[in-house]
């Protein structure tokens, strides 16, 4: 394709791993950035060797997981610690806007490829690095993964019913978070290094970014002294509000009325004719705040009746926030990201097929596309290397040899 | 307009950004105001219906006092317009020509019906970059559709993943379908920015908060595109592969905390709290028998599961949170506390970073102290920062419609007496 994107001659070095690195490198591959993964071929990337794959047979290019996050991004392999290593590293950071890694800090300083080594080399550079909870610090190497951060970050003491131990939410979820706020900052250090030609270093702690999604709870305590606790599916100035069984097996809607005319309107939906839900003791906000529980079994009784897509349409015909609990498999016949065209599938020489989420925003003149499947492993040693960055047959041919390239 | 002197040094400090958005969209204005942008936060008279949302300061529902507007409209200046007025829509063009960014999170449709969309307002500033925030995105079968958090966060796809098998599935108690879309906007209009820096083409920028929830879900959608498997929650547990699972969540003496039961290379964590518990008088022989070093991820069977689980409850059960997490550090055990905003507040990195912001309200004498800058330099240095609390209603409207748009007092008074600012 010839169309022009925003990103078009950015050139990314992309040491991330993991998740949240890579979420955040495929937004930039996405609006036409070259992004190169530099992976190491004896210690490939746990997303690599994680499910699902195809046929359910792993493999070290089968991972629909890894795929997904690394589409419209090059691969080459590097042993980071062949002597040699840092050279190529270095030559590369010269062709390279932007470096990213999400190692424990201190690992680029330790092949001597800190932001001091590569913005000597490259004085406009961007690099960005993000880590469990930042750098400097007692803890910042402090090993831990999604789910722990979650945890971390009082994510997870918030989630669950008040009778219960509390759940994570689901997956590493932080790692969706941050990737938001890390390319709005590198793209905002790009401006500011084409503006002003000096590069600059990002240090982004997934646990400080992550708490700006709680922070009216943590004001709370800073200025008021209280802990939020988690309230299940309730919301204090709203009822009903939930998530109510339908009819099929694991088959949910979640609805909820926030205001007295979405209130009568769900009356009018759920019983034409009157009924339990007309009487007294719901009449007003408060009233049904104060007998939430049986509000709670009288919508589940009615919901329990219906099937949840249908009944999610009538309500929202007449007014009433519904909406059905997607599965993963309900994703991809919801109506509307079918519209929004959500998911591109991409075809990739070991896994066929696959399914693999676009931005969740679209540029009205200079849309982001994604068109090329994640790279297999060292796929692109030859090509990166010798054609974009315009090594001799001669250089290439010596880092073979002598194992730089793995 | 002349630009205020704060902000000079952060990476966005040569832009500007009307940001006409409510609470289903503060969040964007307030990541380009923390990288240095000045971001003009607009309110209708009477004040944004954000400051409806709570907490409260003092647990009194005042317009001045939501925590929710504090947190999320840091940063900005405050004016007061009613663009349902026809003198309201006049200022807001003149707004509107001499800013960069224009975001907003009205009902899809709304800014065209009162002559404000997107055409109207690339005819008056062809470099603009208009962000748009909604539930499902401007057009398809659900734009028109009223959304809340939690039905939001069902129909991305979130809550069937998240709770207890035997309950209906949950989201976190705290609003967070709006949240994702707005900090993808955030990306979403510095990628259009970029574009704009070289061209001078500016663009609208359509984000749907329902697809910014469904790219939370790693691999669940690949599972079952390749496999054709659903995955379901499994509450305190994770699922590992097919059977097998592993339990997270454990309560505590005070509260909860977090362990990942696992083997393989974790092993010696797992073999250092049971050699804990064996010192708190626990029979760990058969815990210890089991040969962990070859269970590697997802080889933890449900039977291993299950003998170890009981013990592993009852041992967690004597010791608080603190105690757990301290003990933890110095044995390398890989557990952490299913933190409260108490914990964190204390937190020694977050300390030894500098992370909370102390904000003065000057209005109610007090100071609080904030959440800080999401990104830093890699030296320490500053690159972004939360350097102004929250505006009062209106508490710019001099400074920004008089001083810097040159409006005369007079002109000004008028458009107070009718009700347009």
């Amino acid at each position: 394709m010839t169309t022009t994107r925003p990103l078009d001659g950015v050139n990314v070095l992309d040491f991330c791993w993991v998740a949240v690195g890579p979420m955040t490198t495929k937004y930039l591959g996405e609006h036409g950035a070259t992004v190169v993964r530099v992976e190491s071929a004896k210690r490939p990337g746990t997303l690599r060797s994680a499910a699902p794959f195809p046929g359910g047979v792993a493999g070290i290019n089968r991972s629909a997981y890894f795929a997904s996050y690394n589409a419209n991004k090059m691969g080459i392999t590097v042993d980071m610690r062949h002597p040699r290593a840092r050279d190529l590293m270095l030559r590369l950071a010269g062709w390279a806007h932007i470096v990213t890694e999400n190692f424990t800090p201190g690992t680029m300083e330790s092949w001597g490829l800190g932001f001091k080594e590569l913005s000597t080399v490259n004085p406009a550079l961007v690099m960005f690095s993000a880590s469990m909870m930042g750098r400097g610090g007692p803890m910042e190497r402090q090993p831990g993964f999604g789910p722990v951060l979650s945890s971390l970050v009082g994510l997870t003491n918030i989630t669950g019913w008040p009778d219960r131990t509390p759940v994570n939410p689901y997956g590493a979820y932080t790692d969706f978070i941050v990737p938001r706020f890390a390319v709005a900052a590198i793209l905002a250090a790009l401006d500011h290094s084409r503006r002003t030609g000096e590069g600059r270093h990002l240090d982004l702690s997934q646990l400080e970014t992550s708490m700006h999604f709680l922070a009216p709870f943590l004001l709370d305590y800073t200025a008021n002294g209280r802990e939020q606790q988690r309230q299940g599916n309730r919301d204090p100035g709203s009822a009903p509000h939930g998530v109510y069984p339908c009819s099929g097996e694991d088959r949910w809607l979640a609805l909820a009325c926030q205001t007295q005319e979405q209130w009568r309107a769900l009356l009018e939906v759920a019983e034409p004719e009157g009924g339990p839900l007309h009487s007294d003791p719901f009449v007003t906000l408060l009233e049904r705040k104060a007998n939430e529980d049986e509000l709670d079994r009288l919508v589940s009784d009615w919901t329990s009746r219906h099937e949840q897509r249908s009944l999610m349409h009538q309500l929202q015909e007449a007014g009433v926030p519904a909406g059905m609990v997607n599965d993963p498999r309900d994703l991809f016949e919801d109506p509307q990201l079918q519209h929004r065209e959500h998911f591109e599938w991409l075809d990739h020489p070991e896994i066929g097929p696959y399914a693999t989420d676009r931005s969740e925003f679209t540029l009205s003149l200079t849309p982001g596309f994604l068109d090329m499947p994640a790279p297999l492993l060292g796929q692109h040693n030859e090509h990166f290397l010798r054609e974009v960055v315009g090594l001799t047959d001669d250089e290439y041919q010596s880092l073979e040899s002598d194992g730089v390239l793995e | 307009m002349t630009m205020p002197e704060s902000s000079t040094k952060l990476l966005l400090s040569p832009y500007r950004v009307l940001d006409l958005t409510d609470e289903r969209g503060l969040l964007c204005g307030k990541i380009l105001g923390d990288l240095g942008a000045d971001v003009l936060q607009v309110e209708p008279p009477g004040g944004s219906s954000a400051r409806r949302v709570g907490p409260f300061y003092g647990d009194d529902p005042a317009p001045g006092k939501s925590l929710y507007w504090w947190s999320y409209s840091g940063n900005k200046r405050g004016i007061t317009l009613d663009i349902g007025q026809t003198d309201g829509r006049v200022l807001l063009e003149r707004l509107a020509s001499e800013v960069d960014f224009l975001i907003e999170s009205f009902d899809p449709g709304y800014l065209d019906s009162i002559g404000l969309g997107y055409s109207r307002l690339l005819e008056l500033n062809p470099r603009l970059v208009m962000v748009s925030i909604t539930a499902f995105g401007q057009d398809g079968p659900y734009a028109g559709y009223p959304a809340s958090d939690i039905t939001g966060m069902a129909l991305g796809g979130f809550m069937h993943l998240t709770g207890d098998p035997d309950r209906a599935p949950l989201r976190p108690s705290f609003p967070h379908f709006y949240l994702h879309g707005s900090a993808a906007a955030a990306t979403g209009a510095m990628l259009a920015h970029t574009h704009r820096a070289l061209t001078g083409e500016g663009q609208h920028v359509d984000v749907s908060c329902q697809q910014a929830v469904a790219r939370t879900l790693a691999h669940a959608p690949q599972i079952w595109d390749i496999e054709g498997a659903v995955l379901q929650r499994m509450g305190v547990y994770r699922q590992t592969s097919g059977e097998n699972r592993v339990r997270i969540n454990w309560p505590c003496a005070d509260g909860y905390v977090n362990y990942m039961l696992q083997g393989g290379g974790v092993a010696p964590s797992t073999r250092a709290l049971f050699q804990w518990m064996e010192e708190d008088g626990f029979d760990v022989t058969e815990l210890q028998a089991f040969e962990w070093e070859t269970m590697g991820y997802g080889r933890i069977t449900p039977n291993v599961m299950d003998t170890v689980v009981g013990p592993m409850a009852d041992f967690f059960l004597r010791h608080t949170r603190e105690e757990l997490t301290r003990e933890s550090v110095s044995r390398r055990i890989l557990l952490f506390p299913v933190a409260t905003p108490s914990d964190l507040r204390q937190h020694p990195q977050l300390e030894a970073r500098g992370y909370f912001t102390p904000v003065e309200h000057p209005e109610l004498g007090t100071t609080v102290d904030y959440p800080g800058a999401f990104i830093k330099g890699g030296d320490g240095s500053v690159l972004a920062a939360l350097r102004r609390r929250a505006p009062l209603v209106g508490e710019h409207n001099l400074e920004v419609y008089g001083d810097e748009l040159g409006l005369p007092a007079e002109e000004i008074e008028s458009l107070r007496r009718a009700g347009v600012i």
